[in-house]
């Protein structure tokens, strides 16, 4: 017989809803832990100034991460983040560096602001008509501009480092409100923003459904390919605003080093956290949480005299520990 | 219950009693089958006959629970394809599956190269592929990728590698699906060809034409049993469509669905689909369904009837031929604009193409409403609730809850989800493929007591169903494909099992004398 007839499925055993709780939760376990663990055996940790160095050093990578679990939400994946962070990043300073930029101080941050994001968020674009007018596989179609994006900002620069010095701008790098860092509030607000949409919207709820079967979101009328342009799109945006914030805390734009290997950092993030690397379910707090806990184990096998190298072992068997956890919980 | 023809002598293959549960279920329940050599023996049957199991069953790809399995005179027990077909099996699945970036000859010797000092002759190798195709009069460059090639040459190459393996049988599981007249014309001499070299071929398909043209023999199956086996020559369409339904010719039972009963039928023209052309599947159908009116569609397995409901819907717009909704010339391009114009689909796969398996319940029942439900952007979660609530009650769900997730429910229920909805988003016209298959009885009579309901209540639904019995009860007219072309019309009082079966075997409504079904 080609069809089976329907059976309830049975339900989850205790090992596997544990696996899947393990899932779900395994990053804020893992955070706590940490935390714990740090508490009792790292020296001055629990200081305001721990606390804003760690916040401070994720928070790229949180809201790169924010726009690639959206993505991943849909199935797909990004690679040109780290490119197009290097693209944001080498046009800022050419704008407010520019003849324009320096006759009209405020008007020349303002741009510097929001055009390389609209740029970034533009190439977002061009991943997401790629991929659905060509049907390319989404690691294939974001490929070309992982490769591509890089070249663009190095001919952007000429290939030079481009040093500055501009308060106004560096604000979004190094400035402070009621003393938390700015890129601090952009992560929380981004954070809260995405997890929002996913919740609450028409937007997040179709993301959900097109990761989750694409064929029948398809055939309930949802525009699966005008709903995975969109993603990629915040995607690019969301690069483009953390090139901004690299480059602002370097006084500096190097376009060989921004956002280098940055897709795997947030793609790590978002695997740790509980999102489903193969569409359909996704948390961006859990995105979060699973940044903060790949930021808090480097910083504790740092702060303890553990070296660097040693760190970045520890991180991918974190992760190779979320893939597993995933595996085991979405088995049926 | 079983009708034979005399087994013909130098029997190559003989599988007796074959039984094969899944899951509790019983998909093979005593079957058989047996092929002599060098005879083309057609295996027919509906979906879920059990075809595919019979043949997973002698390839090894599944393990038999009781049977005997004789090939060349010994018994066998394959444990799996791969020594079937070094046994001289070969199979040839529906989906080619060939690597297509590979080159003809590599696929056809693929995993048996001829090597020379360990590496492989490329030389040695195009030449054997030339040479195999040359018997099947295919002349092409072997070196070329696969996927290169057409449908047709593809099948072409795939014969070859099954018979590059010294085939004594060869298994064609729907090989012309999706070939033209002439592709299929071209692989019938590649039939009779291997048929006088002495190799026996088992050919599954759904064209009653093809078995007229180059079968010698037909085993049809149903329920998992082999019901009937018979030369060609001795059975005419009729009866074996007859078999293969199911259906006694003489005695046709009633009142087993619950569609019984009259219903009020006054409506006005809502859907009118005319000359409909989709590449080799649909070549000019047509249909209608009123306002209020249940429209069955039906035809056999790949007459065409999926493709046209999809047509409609905005998923594969046709290549030719127009689509009327109320009057007016309806260009739809996607689902959504589909959904726009009052039209639903309940698809024949319900978990590849209708449920999100990982959502709740009121996720899925709202999918296609969500555009509606939402205000700025946001989705009202409170009269989302109560539209599921309401739905839940309405179709009686079996549910824990609206938050289960749908994976968890039956397939009935998961069906009713399904139904739901399309139904909250108020259509004019429902489009059901297959609306009770795998469902449990109870849900069954459900959910067709739920159609009749919604028609009598001016919903328009056009219901694809391979039920004979869902059709005759519950339609209130019927269109049956055959070969993608509608070949007839049927209207209340004319609907019955004999015109619908006489219209699927021979293209016309009334049995009539058999005079091209014999000719071979």
């Amino acid at each position: 017989m080609s069809e089976a007839p329907p059976l309830a499925l049975p339900l989850a055993s205790p090992r596997t809803k544990l696996s899947l709780q393990m899932r779900r939760h395994g990053a804020y376990w893992a955070l706590i832990l940490l935390v714990v663990f740090n508490l009792a055996a790292t020296p001055h940790f629990a200081s305001w100034q721990t606390l804003n160095v760690n916040l401070t050093q994720v928070a790229t990578i949180v809201i790169v991460a924010v726009g690639m679990t959206l993505v991943i939400a849909t199935g797909g994946i990004d690679l040109s983040v780290g490119s197009l962070m290097a693209i944001s990043g080498a046009l800022a300073p050419i704008l407010f560096l520019s003849p324009f930029g320096s006759s009209h101080p405020v008007a020349g941050v303002a741009v510097a602001f929001v055009a390389p994001v609209l740029v970034t968020g533009l190439f977002g674009l061009f991943n997401g008509w790629f991929i659905t007018r060509f049907r390319v596989q989404p690691i294939v179609g974001t490929l070309v501009l992982f490769i591509a994006g890089r070249g663009i900002a190095q001919v952007m620069t000429n290939g030079n480092l481009q040093a500055f010095k501009n308060p106004a701008f560096q604000f979004i790098g190094l400035g402070r409100v009621l003393g938390v860092p700015v890129q601090v509030i952009l992560m929380l607000f981004l954070v809260a923003a995405a997890g929002w949409t996913l919740r609450k919207t028409l937007f997040g709820r179709e993301i959900l459904a097109v990761g989750g079967n694409e064929a029948a979101a398809r055939l309930a009328g949802i525009p699966s390919d005008g709903i995975k342009r969109r993603v990629y799109m915040i995607s690019g945006l969301c690069a483009g605003i953390a090139g901004l914030i690299v480059v602002a805390i370097n006084s500096s734009s190097d376009a060989n080093l921004v956002g280098l290997g940055m897709e795997l950092d947030a793609i790590a993030a978002v695997a740790v956290g509980g999102t489903l690397l193969s569409g359909g379910q996704a948390t961006v707090v859990g995105t979060l949480a699973g940044a903060l806990t790949i930021q808090l184990l480097r910083y504790t096998l740092l702060a303890n005299g553990v070296p660097d190298a040693a760190a970045l072992v520890m991180k991918a068997a974190v992760i190779a520990g979320a893939v597993w956890l995933q595996r085991r919980g979405s088995a049926p | 219950m079983m009708t034979a023809d005399a087994a013909p002598p130098h029997l190559l293959l003989s599988m007796r009693g074959i039984d094969k549960r899944f899951a509790g279920t019983c998909a093979l329940d005593g079957a058989s089958i047996e092929v002599a050599a060098g005879e083309v023996m057609a295996l027919v049957g509906q979906n879920g006959a059990g075809k595919s199991t019979l043949i997973k069953v002698l390839t090894g790809a599944y393990r038999r629970d009781a049977g005997e399995i004789a090939f060349l005179g010994k018994p066998v027990d394959f444990a799996s394809p791969q020594e079937a077909q070094r046994t001289g099996i070969s199979t040839i699945y529906q989906e080619i599956n060939l690597i297509p970036y590979r080159s003809a000859a590599e696929n056809i010797c693929l995993g048996h190269e001829p090597r020379r000092f360990g590496l492989i002759d490329w030389r040695r190798m195009n030449a054997i592929a030339t040479e195999l195709l040359r018997r099947f009069s295919v002349q092409i460059d072997v070196r070329r990728p696969l996927m290169s090639f057409s449908t047709a040459i593809q099948q072409m190459v795939a014969i070859a590698r099954a018979v590059s393996f010294e085939a004594r049988l060869v298994i064609m599981d729907e090989p012309t699906s999706s070939l033209d007249d002439r592709e299929v014309e071209v692989l019938f001499e590649v039939i009779r060809q291997l048929k006088r070299e002495g190799v026996s071929v088992i050919f599954v398909t759904h064209r009653l034409d093809e078995l007229y043209a180059v079968c010698d023999r037909v085993t049809v199956m149903r329920d998992g049993r082999t019901v009937l086996c018979k030369r060609m020559a001795n059975i005419d369409k009729l009866q074996l469509v007859a078999a293969m339904l199911g259906r006694d010719l003489a005695a046709i039972r009633r009142g087993k669905t619950a569609f019984s009963g009259t219903r009020r039928v006054a409506g006005r023209q809502f859907l009118q689909a005319d000359g409909i052309e989709i590449g080799q599947r649909v070549r000019g159908a047509r249909i209608e369904v009123d306002t209020g009116e249940i429209v069955g569609l039906a035809g056999l397995l790949g007459s065409g009837r999926t493709e046209m409901a999809r047509a409609v819907f905005g998923v594969d717009p046709p290549d030719a031929g127009r689509i009327l909704l109320a009057g007016e010339e309806a260009r739809l391009s996607s689902p959504a604009d589909a959904i726009a114009r009052g039209l639903g689909l309940c698809p024949e796969d319900r978990k590849t193409e209708g449920i999100i398996p990982d959502m709740s319940v009121r996720e899925n029942l709202t999918l296609a409403l969500l555009p509606r439900l939402t205000w700025a952007g946001i989705v009202d979660e409170r009269r989302q609730r109560q539209i599921v609530e309401r739905f839940i009650a309405r179709l009686a769900i079996k549910t824990a809850g609206a938050e289960q997730k749908i994976r968890e429910l039956s397939g009935g229920n998961q069906q009713k989800v399904l139904l739901a909805r399309w139904l909250c988003t108020d259509p004019k016209l429902l489009i059901l493929d297959e609306p009770t298959r795998g469902i449990d009885v109870g849900a069954k009579v459900e959910i067709q007591a739920l159609i009749k309901e919604l028609a009598d209540q001016g919903l328009g639904v056009l219901m694809i169903s391979s039920e004979l019995e869902e059709i005759i009860e519950g339609a209130d007219r019927v269109f049956v494909l055959r070969d993608g072309r509608t070949v007839a019309e049927l209207r209340r009082g004319e609907i019955s099992e004999h015109a619908i079966m006489a219209a699927m075997a021979h293209g016309r409504e009334g049995a009539g004398p058999i005079t091209e079904a014999t000719s071979v």
